[in-house]
């Protein structure tokens, strides 16, 4: 017995220290610094109780990185999702028809997925730049007037909102293909019988159902990663102009690592953390109750 | 018995590619007739029904309708009930939802079908109350009131084969197909959804076509048979006349517990005066064993199986034969020398392409 729980215990050890030395500690010490003004360097720091995130949900600053972020999030998660569907029940519908058309494509639009979004990030600045990037070019070939696509205070959120989606379509659809490819090919055969005629009823009645549990483990992992955008706000925009770009994780990239205010930035990452921790158990919750359907 | 053609193929042929699956086939499946499509895994029926059903078009030749051209009408136009092998229930819906889903999607437009439509709308009501009258009343005669809050998944096999028969039977359908019905259940539920699908015949008297492999079910369960081999129609008669009376070679060999012994002809003349020119079967159950009967065989082994007793034997020019002892008739020893013979109306004769030769 003591043999075997000696054994259990070597086994389970070194992974559970592991988990406990290099998260659960680093989170307690997060949440402990949250509520202080302690500075990266500092000797010494004094507690200011709830003072940092009254600062975040209080300040211009704080609020604006804020409600960028779910205005991003807002945009990037139904288009992202809706297009990758789309783009997924595209190609599974020709995927029977022209196979090899069907499998470049998928490529194509996976590339972004595989690709650094870093590297992609400056291949975009090159894109948008405003005299020599190809997009106002373009506009310019069909008379539209040209925009500042980077440095326009009210479009630079929408422009890397759409940096957001075109990255993330590719994944979403692959995700998508699979659900697609997971659909019992009779239940449309029995649709059918029922009287399900055309695309439309046909999408209503099997394809969106069965594609529940696809659906909501895509728009989570979307979310997840809206809420998280960083890359390309710190490659191409830095926050700016005038912090118009400014989102959570990059603000608490600045605060903590500009500015060295480890209190301020340990309150938005606790803040940051609690919305993700919110958005699994949603998930959970929901796939227990709706979409389980055995 | 002779009802109006409901539902017919009229020398349908389809093809895959360059493969053939079914080849010009013709059937009728008549008003208020149990019919069984019997063939081997792969010959084709499955296609059949689809073609029936308008899941597949068909290459060359028609389907019809109540004597008219449904070739193209759309599975929902020809309004024909189908249940599927794996009665492909849908996972998300309930029960009741499951049963009322034909009636909606016929019934409703897309806007009155979504949630809350009834509320704004006084005839989508109407209408929805109508639909609910019709999946109750199926549902108590399919004995499913008790489930119809259930999904699917939470559903013995039998529970939800009883939802797939209520799902096709709950609209008005022309013609109902069932598509290997009973090969997902176990031996005892199998003979009790055997009485119950020629139950519900006789109650709906829908005209029926069974899809299966199972020859049992076939001969048991329908009013004709039609056997398929290789994507061809070869027999269409009663179920006694397919077994008594098979019209080729092929079908001999299909039909029967026990394959039918096969004696060439020569050898065979020793059972009948005709198998000198032709060949001759007997089935193993028609074989008897008599001090003078004119063909010796040997014993090679005998199986006991119950009820009945199987012995492989080996008769004149090698040929390997097969009799059935049933009850109490003493099982010769293995290696002894026996003495067959057979009553002339149970020798079918085959001519030199394997078709049926009349003998008697």
């Amino acid at each position: 017995m003591l043999r075997r729980a000696v054994i259990d215990l070597v086994l389970v050890g070194p992974a559970a220290l592991a988990l406990v030395v290099f998260i659960f500690l680093p989170v307690a010490v997060v949440v402990v610094l949250s509520f202080t003004d302690y500075q990266f360097g500092a000797t010494r720091f004094e507690w200011v109780g709830l003072g940092n995130y009254a600062d975040l949900f209080g300040s211009r600053l704080g609020r604006n990185a804020l409600i960028n972020t779910l205005v991003y999030a807002a945009i990037v998660i139904p288009a992202s999702v809706g297009l990758g569907l789309l783009v997924a029940l595209g190609l599974h519908g020709i995927a029977h028809t022209v196979p090899r058309v069907s499998a470049v494509l998928r490529a194509v639009y996976f590339l972004p997925v595989a690709a650094t979004l870093v590297a992609m990030a400056v291949a975009w600045q090159m894109l948008l730049h405003p005299s020599l990037g190809l997009v106002n070019q373009w506009l310019a070939g069909l008379g539209l007037p040209s925009r500042q696509w980077l440095s326009d205070r009210g479009l630079v959120l929408y422009t890397l909102a759409a940096i957001g989606v075109w990255q993330s379509v590719g994944y979403n659809m692959v995700l998508f293909l699979a659900g697609l490819a997971a659909i019992p090919p009779t239940l449309y055969d029995a649709a059918a019988v029922d009287g399900a005629e055309g695309g439309w009823s046909r999408f209503w009645v099997v394809t969106w159902p069965m594609l529940g549990p696809t659906t909501l483990f895509v728009m989570i992992v979307t979310a997840a990663n809206a809420f998280r955008v960083f890359e390309t706000v710190a490659t191409m925009t830095q926050g700016g102009p005038a912090f118009a770009s400014d989102t959570i994780v990059y603000a608490l990239y600045r605060e903590g690592f500009v500015y060295f205010k480890a209190g301020y930035a340990s309150a938005i990452t606790v803040v940051f953390f609690a919305a993700l921790l919110l958005l699994t158990a949603i998930q959970i919750a929901v796939v227990e109750r709706r979409v389980h359907y055995r | 018995m002779t009802g109006k053609p409901v539902l017919s193929l009229d020398h349908a042929t389809k093809r895959f590619g360059d493969t053939v699956a079914v080849e010009d086939v013709s059937l009728d499946l008549r008003e208020g007739e149990f019919v069984a499509l019997l063939g081997a895994s792969g010959c084709g029926k499955s296609t059949t029904l689809r073609l029936l059903a308008g899941l597949d078009q068909v290459s060359a030749g028609r389907v019809l309708l109540r004597g008219a051209d449904a070739t193209r009408d759309t599975a929902a136009a020809r309004n024909v009930a189908l249940m599927f092998q794996s009665y492909a229930l849908y996972p998300h819906l309930t029960v009741y939802q499951n049963i009322a889903m034909p009636l909606r999607l016929r019934r409703l437009s897309v806007l009155e079908r979504l949630p809350g439509a009834a509320i704004l709308r006084a005839p989508v009501g109407r209408k929805l109350d109508a639909i609910d009258a019709q999946v109750r009343r199926i549902a108590e005669m399919l004995r499913l009131d008790p489930l119809l809050a259930r999904k699917p998944g939470q559903l013995s096999g039998g529970q939800q084969q009883r939802v797939a028969l209520a799902r096709a039977l709950v609209r008005d359908p022309s013609a109902f197909l069932l598509d290997e019905p009973l090969s997902n259940l176990d031996t005892q539920l199998r003979a009790d959804t055997r009485d119950e699908i020629r139950a519900l015949h006789k109650t709906t008297g829908y005209p029926f076509l069974l899809v299966t492999h199972d020859q049992s079910d076939a001969l048991s369960m329908a009013d004709r048979v039609a056997v398929m081999i290789d994507g061809r129609i070869v027999q269409v008669g009663s179920p006694e006349s397919v077994f008594k009376r098979p019209g080729s070679r092929a079908v001999a060999a299909f039909i029967g517990h026990n394959r039918m012994n096969m004696i060439p002809s020569g050898p065979a003349a020793a059972v009948h005066p005709m198998g000198a020119r032709f060949d001759l079967g007997i089935r193993p159950e028609d074989l008897r064993i008599t001090p003078d009967g004119a063909l010796d065989a040997f014993v090679e082994s005998a199986a006991y199986h119950g009820e009945e007793s199987i012995l492989s034997l080996r008769g004149p020019g090698d040929i390997v034969l097969r009799a059935v002892l049933r009850g109490a008739a003493s099982v010769p020893d293995q290696g002894s020398r026996i003495h067959l013979s057979a009553s002339p109306e149970a020798v079918h004769a085959f001519d030199i392409d394997g078709q049926r030769v009349e003998i008697a």
